[in-house]
């Protein structure tokens, strides 16, 4: 059996560290926004023949046709530039083509978005509706879940640190892209705030679990034994499925990161790294925190 | 079905065999019924139009969206693309046409006539012996200051009136002093307004017009006079349309997605089996005979529905591989408690059954709370997710459910004790 209350020292250290770290680097960096948020053009296209580097090919957006925020990126798992540019219009692109066209024949585009400025507002409200949606939702469940009360835990504990679990699982991966939006220029898009809140869901369904069984143990035990004997039971009677149930999902999106299509390379990373968060928080924070939380109102009263 | 497990299974096999031939991406099922596949998966574009209204009388404005899209969607069927999609959308009090072409060739000439704003034309039919010929006349919609439905007086039909500017109003008179008793052709883009009904779109001329107001009276529904309306308001009402948003995929680029999406399904599926296998031993097998029997079953589902899928749905659906056995963990591990507390192995399986519905129920909830607000409240590439996610998590939490049980009652039923 894991020694998990008496250990929730060194669990919950680790975890304020992460979720600090990961909320230092949203702040310091900050999110670097897609074009579905700040607008603009990404063009991905082919060149077979001449394998220019991708600094030829910046040189040749920047210096020939005057696309002074141009950035080229060689993908080279798919050998193909991504080509990252402030919003064009149809006959700007065509213009773009063709000149790109004249140095590089051999190119052929194999996509092109191009989203004008506006559509940025448009999804931040969209996006915020949809958290606020969530949040609301998946409170109102939280609220129904513990609807009956058990001693010694009031049940508006529980339904806090479930929102707390789920705040720290969502945090982790969102610092993860501030990190890499700085070191290796991702962005965030729409996707990205899917994947935050399907890991909302995912996050308090795995804590709901665990705390089920607190509670039912908690009304079995009749011998009245210690608070924290109770709950490190309940966690480990929950071990093996808290992190099956959650390993099953892990590894078709580990499948997806692998050997699926690219374009969701990042949304798949980020309910990888939220699922995984997710096993943590429901064994190594949800349960400590309730611990730490109800010895700490037992000392105060 | 507690009375006669064998044959309830026999029958679902038997459909999930049925289903898996009928999704399968040849023969039969792909013959009948092909999959739908978004923009994303076979290439195309999805382009997004604003509309400038500010030209037109606020009462005006449906008529001469709902009559722009029309046209717009005439144009783009033109194209043979198998399903094209042309809607109306509101983003921040802007009215936007949305066209989607998946599986469009020359997307830059689609670009080029769409954009054109529709040419409203009066056309005069000249007969030549027994051949008939249209000669486009100098009335144009540029004369044209609306047009609307009306009812006669007396008999109630539908009619369209229409008024034309004073300019306009010369013209027209001159045309139909010359035409009276013949007909006279209403054209957009460069095609009769209503293009099958060649009655329907040239009235015939009463009588010299002066003034520049007239009615078109005759047979037609009143679904096919409001057509008529909207198309004229359409090629007569200055909306120009400029494109602003575009996402065009290139048919390789599509199909590598696709391809790609395929076989990390198949990956993941394949990790997921080896676990349930590797962990759960023999339980394991009827989970994983299970989860493909889902897979089969709610791909038909999808095909019959019919969804379109993207590649966000793909990844919605393949995400449900991996919690579709979920409820087969939460049934084993319950029976693994219960054989724990010293019960025999059927009554284990059939009390772990029982008590491992409040935790799929449960474990599912919130999934399909996210899911549901996402299809809601997002742009239709998440709706795609959401739609699939959902789809899947509701099928997953029955037939994990039904089909273990159904696997376990006939082939354990018989043998308590072994294990």
């Amino acid at each position: 059996m894991l020694r998990i209350i008496e250990n929730r020292k060194i669990f919950l250290t680790i975890s304020a560290i992460a979720v600090i770290a990961a909320l230092a680097a949203i702040g310091v960096f900050r999110l670097r926004q897609g074009i579905d948020f700040s607008g603009g053009t990404l063009m991905t296209f082919s060149i077979k023949d001449e394998r220019p580097g991708a600094s030829l090919v910046q040189e040749a957006l920047v210096n020939d046709l005057k696309l002074l925020d141009a950035r080229v990126n060689y993908d080279a798992q798919n050998d193909q530039f991504l080509v990252r540019v402030k919003s064009l219009n149809e006959e700007e692109h065509q213009a773009v083509l063709k000149a790109l066209e004249q140095k590089f024949p051999s190119l052929e585009e194999k996509s092109f978005q191009s989203i004008g400025p506006s559509v940025g507002e448009e999804l931040r409200k969209k996006s915020l509706i949809a958290i606020v949606l969530v949040l609301i939702g998946i409170s109102l469940y939280i609220a129904f879940a513990f609807r009956k009360v058990f001693r010694p835990v009031s049940s508006w504990k529980y339904g806090w640190i479930t929102l707390i679990t789920l705040g720290h699982d969502v945090v982790i991966p969102a610092g993860l892209l501030a990190i890499l939006g700085k070191f290796s220029g991702v962005e965030i898009d729409g996707n990205f705030v899917v994947a935050l809140l399907v890991i909302m869901g995912f996050s308090v369904h795995d804590t709901i679990v665990v705390f089920d069984r607190i509670r039912e143990n908690l009304l079995l035990d009749r011998s009245k034994s210690d608070f924290g004997a109770v709950v490190n039971t309940s966690v480990n009677q929950t071990l093996s499925r808290s992190i099956n149930t959650s390993l099953t999902l892990i590894f078709v999106l580990f499948a997806l990161y692998v050997v699926g299509p690219l374009n969701l390379r990042f949304f798949v990373l980020t309910l990888l790294v939220g699922v995984t968060t997710g096993i943590y928080s429901s064994i190594f924070v949800a349960s400590p925190l309730l611990y730490a939380w109800q010895r700490w109102s037992a000392k105060a009263s | 079905m507690r009375r006669n497990p064998g044959l309830v299974l026999a029958i679902i096999v038997i459909l999930a065999l049925a289903a898996g031939y009928f999704v399968y991406p040849r023969g039969w099922g792909a013959e009948n019924r092909p999959w739908r596949l978004g923009l994303d998966l076979v290439g195309g574009s999805h382009l997004v139009y604003n509309v400038d209204l500010s030209n037109i009388r606020s009462e005006d404005r449906d008529s001469v969206l709902a009559g722009l899209r029309d046209v717009i969607e005439r144009r783009v069927n033109l194209f043979g693309v198998a399903e094209p999609q042309v809607f109306i959308a509101e983003t921040a009090g802007q009215s936007q046409l949305v066209v989607e072409l998946a599986g469009i060739k020359d997307v830059k000439e689609a670009i080029k006539q769409i954009g054109a704003t529709p040419s409203l034309a009066f056309v005069e039919v000249i007969q030549n012996g027994s051949s008939t010929a249209f000669a486009p006349t100098a009335l144009t919609g540029r004369y044209v200051k609306s047009a609307s439905l009306a009812f006669d007086q007396t008999t109630q039909a539908p009619e369209i009136n229409f008024e034309l500017n004073d300019e306009g109003a010369k013209i027209f008179e001159d045309l139909t002093g010359k035409n009276v008793g013949k007909p006279l052709c209403l054209f957009i883009d460069n095609e009769p307004i209503i293009p099958d009904n060649i009655t329907d779109s040239c009235p015939r001329v009463q009588d010299r017009i002066p003034g520049g107001k007239a009615r078109i009276t005759g047979q037609f529904s009143l679904q096919r006079a409001k057509e008529i309306v909207e198309r004229f308001n359409a090629g007569a009402l200055p909306a120009p349309i400029t494109l602003t948003d575009q996402l065009t995929v290139s048919p390789s680029l599509g199909a590598n997605s696709l391809i790609k999406a395929i076989v990390a399904g198949i990956a993941g599926t394949l990790l997921v089996i080896v676990f349930m296998l590797l962990y759960y031993g023999g339980l394991g097998i009827f989970a994983s005979l299970a989860l493909l029997i889902y897979i089969a079953l709610t791909l038909a589902i999808f095909k019959l529905v019919p969804i379109t899928l993207t590649l966000a749905g793909l990844a919605g659906f393949i995400m449900t591989i991996g919690m579709a056995v979920d409820a087969n963990i939460l049934i084993f591990e319950r029976i693994k408690e219960e054989l724990a507390r010293g019960l025999s192995k059927a009554a284990a399986i059939e009390e772990g059954f029982r008590r491992a519905w409040l935790s799929i129920r449960d474990s599912n909830t919130s999934t399909i709370i996210t899911a549901i607000i996402l299809y809601f409240f997002t742009s239709s590439f998440v709706k795609g997710f959401a739609l699939t996610l959902l789809i899947g998590v509701v099928v997953s939490m029955f037939s994990a459910i039904t089909t273990t049980r159904l696997f376990l009652r006939v082939f354990l039923k018989d043998k308590p004790k072994s294990a």
